[in-house]
């Protein structure tokens, strides 16, 4: 007798999680999600760069989601789409968690319950930058949200107010759907993101970054109309005397992650004071007997690849939990190998993977690359620089299909070939790989790929 | 041009107040605001508080109209179905001269009417609020929160239901005698009002408006307070209003720690004297300032509990090198005959809203019969709030619409269903923030990260609305600039 095991969230992490479980030994897994697909916030990231640790592959995030949801429908877990957890309880066996969807309010006893609920971001309140509050600011979340999957256009031109690696792939993003990006503010003295998205998300689009500042003041009685920025001391307060007004009618807010534990202090978890993440032991296992927690809602990770690997893990030791087996500990915080902050001058930033390798070519010989590909990309780059592109086309009835091209074209084709794809139609949604249609600038002739994830 | 025998001008607290007293009698009533919405100024930017009235001068007009809106405001929350919940409230002493100052404060109580204020030592402060210092306290037992929001939207959808036309974003640009007939002939926004009488309760402009009328005697100098929002830690920190003794000719209640009807707590206000009556920024300076002397009254808050900031202004006719109070101005004009004047209604003009309104009655009725209707419908219907509800209930709505089933903002649990009614009932909500303060979405700590992207789907999906249409609040607060492709 194994049990069942109830896990919050079809994110990476709880799909993760539901297959660990299953292989371990689990008579039945349900996973509860709240939103009407499964796959979590990686629906919304139609960039690539996810896969290649778990999959051996280059994947935009719909298609990592589909490959995750296929592992754990192929290893016998139920998704239970269209379902919001409102509270754990405590029940004779373990516990019952209590969500409600379209058929009511629905009573699922678990012996073993796993967490797997994300985060969400930090907002402008939280960090109380002053002035009114116009419309017109965005977290870099939901401005994705809004252009990824709603084909909802935030504004004209935007600041970006912290260089997270959400706000860097959303100034990309933007500029490849028209908008124009201003700049980019980061408290901090370096980006905080990974230099692979300095690179080829801000330097490729020639969209300024300025360190060591911050917005101070919002402009704008009904719309955003202009942001202040100021320099900041060491203390990380505006120096007077220091301030710039840059016109703008959106505010991107790419300011931090918090993990999202509603769901988790219902049951009475144990939360980090500082980060509000649900505190584990190393077998991921929260303060609460038979609650486990993966991902982004125990402590913010950097890569999808990551939260999949915690998730197994946790699935593993939900499911040793109620065999009165050994667990396994998690004992990596994985994220110290990859490369972040501004890219090394004299140096060529491989954006290949996330590892962002800092390639030196002297004499035709690169140095400080990990894997080959690293050197044939600063060879490729000192002479045509090439890129992937990612985007969305929209179809008949107005969904957005997330796409990306067969090939890496030309860095200059970049923004001429994504203003001609966003002209595109299609009749219906394709499945995933399928061409969608084909593109061409100057001599660059590229089929369009559909990433859907289906 | 249109015929009304009542204009009322501004939709805020008191507005809505007159609006929906007079919709008792015959009259044929008009009120015009110039925001999208009711509550867009001094009414929605305020402590959320119904004040007992000891913090008046006794014989004053808010002394007097105070009692009597907080002794009536519970059964008018009833009716109306606004949350309300009575709380009490503490003024703590930190010194000898405190609790001079709290003594006279409980006899000008007891001369302005308020029951049962006393004061306890700092045994018994202990006792209650181990978390708050001090050497004694105030307590003044019939103090109350309410939801400011709720209440205004409530008084406007009761009003309209019986009878009152609203016109929003129709601000008043003229007011002129109307020579043939003795009233008068008002310019809002695109029309033009053939009225008797012009009910001025355009709060901070209330000056401007009398001046339009040619009653040139007032004038408000608006005085901003900012505040700060935090989590939902009432339950944790402090379940009682929390004030300092307020020293004396301040013009407002010193900073405070008040619990709100959803279980936040918020920090202020300020009080600062400023030229723009619109200018409801933050700042640096009073932010920093508002936290450390919230600190000193609860020192378990931390900066993490902040989720966020909103200034709103006092419309004072004492000018800044006056300070303090000056009462309520509540009259017809002698040199405008059929101009009813309401000034200066500042702290406890929400407390006393229904007695203000009630007050206008009076004045009326000094003029014209008034004729009470036989189906005025004195009762209210809120949205039912599904995170209220028993598990049961909640059950039912959802088998009565699975559209109850799905949570549309995560935060404060507020589904599908509840925001379609927003947008549905009548009058119905046109702005995401008057959805948010029919239906309490995007108030809580995401600010709407997961909400507000699936309203704007449901706007432009369901009620065929474009993107570009989408307002934050009044015309101008446009949220997109249309579709990507």
């Amino acid at each position: 007798m194994s049990g069942t095991i109830v896990i919050i969230g079809a994110g990476p992490g709880g799909l993760a999680a539901a297959k660990g479980a299953r292989l371990a030994g689990a008579d039945r897994v349900i996973i509860l999600e709240r939103n009407e697909e499964p796959g979590g916030i990686l629906n919304q990231c139609i960039h690539d760069g996810f896969g290649l640790l778990r999959y051996g592959k280059h994947l935009s995030g719909p298609e990592y989601a589909m490959h995750a949801i296929a592992e754990a429908e192929q290893c016998g877990a139920e998704i239970l789409p269209g379902h919001h957890v409102l509270r754990i309880e405590p029940d004779s066996r373990g516990h019952s968690v209590i969500a409600a969807s379209r058929n009511g309010l629905g009573k699922f006893e678990a012996d073993a319950v796993i967490l797997s609920t994300g985060c969400r971001e930090r907002t402008r309140g939280a960090i109380s930058i002053p002035g009114p509050r116009p419309a017109g600011i965005y977290t870099a979340g939901t401005a994705q949200n809004l252009i990824n999957l709603r084909n909802i256009l935030p504004g004209k031109r935007a600041v970006i107010l912290g260089s997270g690696d959400i706000g860097m792939i959303m100034a990309r993003r933007m500029r490849l759907e028209g908008m124009e990006v201003a700049a980019v503010i980061e408290i901090l003295p370096e980006p905080a993101g990974l230099s692979r998205n300095v690179s080829q998300c801000l330097y490729d689009f020639d969209i300024p970054i300025h360190c060591r500042h911050t917005v101070s003041r919002i402009f704008g009685k009904q719309r955003v109309e202009a942001v202040e920025i100021s320099k900041v001391d060491e203390q990380r307060k505006p120096i007077k005397g220091s301030e710039q007004i840059i016109a703008c009618d959106t505010l991107i807010l790419s300011v931090g992650l918090i993990p999202e534990n509603e769901t988790a202090e219902t049951a009475g978890v144990n939360l980090d004071p500082k980060t509000n993440g649900a505190m584990t032991d190393a077998f991921l296992e929260t303060s609460v007997r038979g609650i486990f927690a993966c991902g982004n809602c125990r402590k913010i990770m950097d890569l999808a690849d990551y939260v999949s690997e915690q998730g197994e893990t946790a699935g593993y030791n939900a499911v040793a939990r109620i065999q009165g087996n050994a667990m396994k500990a998690w004992d990596r915080e994985r994220g110290s190998d990859l490369r972040k902050g501004f890219p090394e001058p004299g140096t060529v930033t491989c954006t290949l993977c996330p590892n962002g390798c800092q390639v030196k070519l002297i004499n035709g010989i690169a140095s400080g690359n990990r894997c080959p590909r690293g050197a044939d990309f600063a060879a490729r780059e000192a002479v045509l620089p090439m890129r992937t592109v990612t985007t969305t086309v929209k179809t008949a009835d107005g969904e957005l299909v997330p796409v990306h091209l067969d090939r890496p074209v030309r860095k200059d084709a970049v923004l001429p070939l994504s203003r001609e794809i966003s002209r595109m139609r299609i009749s219906s949604s394709m499945k995933c790989g399928e061409a969608v249609g084909s593109a061409a600038w100057n001599d660059t002739e590229v089929r369009v790929l559909s990433s859907c994830g289906r | 041009m249109k015929d009304t025998d009542i204009l009322i001008i501004g939709a805020g607290a008191v507005g809505c107040a007159v609006a929906r007293e007079l919709s008792r009698f015959r009259l044929r009533i008009t009120a015009v605001e110039k925001e999208g919405d009711v509550a867009s100024g001094t009414s929605g930017r305020n402590s959320a508080v119904v004040h007992a009235g000891f913090n008046n001068r006794p014989g004053s007009l808010m002394a007097k109209l105070g009692v009597e809106g907080n002794r009536g405001f519970e059964s008018a929350c009833e009716e109306l179905d606004v949350p309300f919940q009575n709380t009490g409230k503490l003024l703590v002493a930190f010194d000898e001269e405190d609790r001079n100052i709290l003594e006279r404060l409980i006899e000008q109580g007891k001369k302005n009417g308020c029951e049962d204020l006393r004061l306890i030592d700092a045994e018994e402060l202990k006792r209650r609020l181990p978390q708050v210092g001090g050497i004694g306290a105030m307590i003044s037992p019939h103090t109350s929160i309410f939801d400011p929001f709720a209440y205004c939207v409530a008084l406007y959808e009761n009003a309209a239901e019986n009878g009152v036309r609203f016109y929003f974003n129709s601000p008043v640009t003229a007011v002129e005698r109307d020579q043939a007939e003795g009233g008068f002939l008002v310019t809002a926004g695109k029309q033009i009002f053939r009225t008797r009488f012009v009910i001025n309760c355009a709060g901070l402009f209330s000056d401007e408006i009398s001046k339009l009328a040619g009653v040139d005697r007032y004038r408000i100098y608006p005085c901003r307070g900012e505040y700060y929002i935090l989590d939902k830690v009432a339950d944790s920190l402090l379940s009682i209003p929390v004030y300092p003794a307020p020293k004396p000719g301040i013009g407002g209640l010193g900073v405070h720690i008040t619990p709100t009807i959803d279980g936040n707590l918020i920090i202020g206000p300020s009080s600062e004297y400023i030229e723009d009556k619109e200018d409801v920024s933050c700042t640096s300076e009073i932010m920093e300032k508002l936290f450390t002397e919230a600190k000193l009254l609860l020192p378990s808050i931390e900066r993490r509990h902040i989720i966020g900031n909103y200034a709103g202004i006092r419309a004072k006719q004492a000018p800044p090198e006056e300070g303090g109070f000056r009462d309520f101005v509540i009259r017809e004009e002698e040199t405008c005959p059929g101009l009813i004047n309401l000034i200066g209604i500042e702290s406890p003009g929400l407390t006393a809203s229904l007695p203000i309104a009630r007050m206008v009655r009076d004045l009326l009725s000094a003029r014209i019969d008034l004729i009470e209707k036989e189906d005025f419908q004195p009762r209210r219907k809120g949205i039912v709030r599904f995170r209220d509800c028993t598990e049961e209930e909640q059950n039912q709505l959802i088998l009565s619409d699975p559209e109850y089933g799905e949570l549309f903002c995560r935060c404060q649990k507020v589904t599908k269903r509840e925001i379609r009614e927003a947008i549905e009932r009548t009058p119905g909500a046109k702005s995401i923030s008057a959805i948010k303060y029919r239906a309490w979405a995007t108030t809580g700590r995401c600010a709407g990260g997961y909400c507000l992207a699936r309203i704007a789907d449901l706007l432009i999906r369901d009620y065929g609305m474009k993107p570009e249409e989408i307002t934050l609040r009044s015309p101008g607060s446009e949220l997109f600039r249309g579709e990507v492709k």
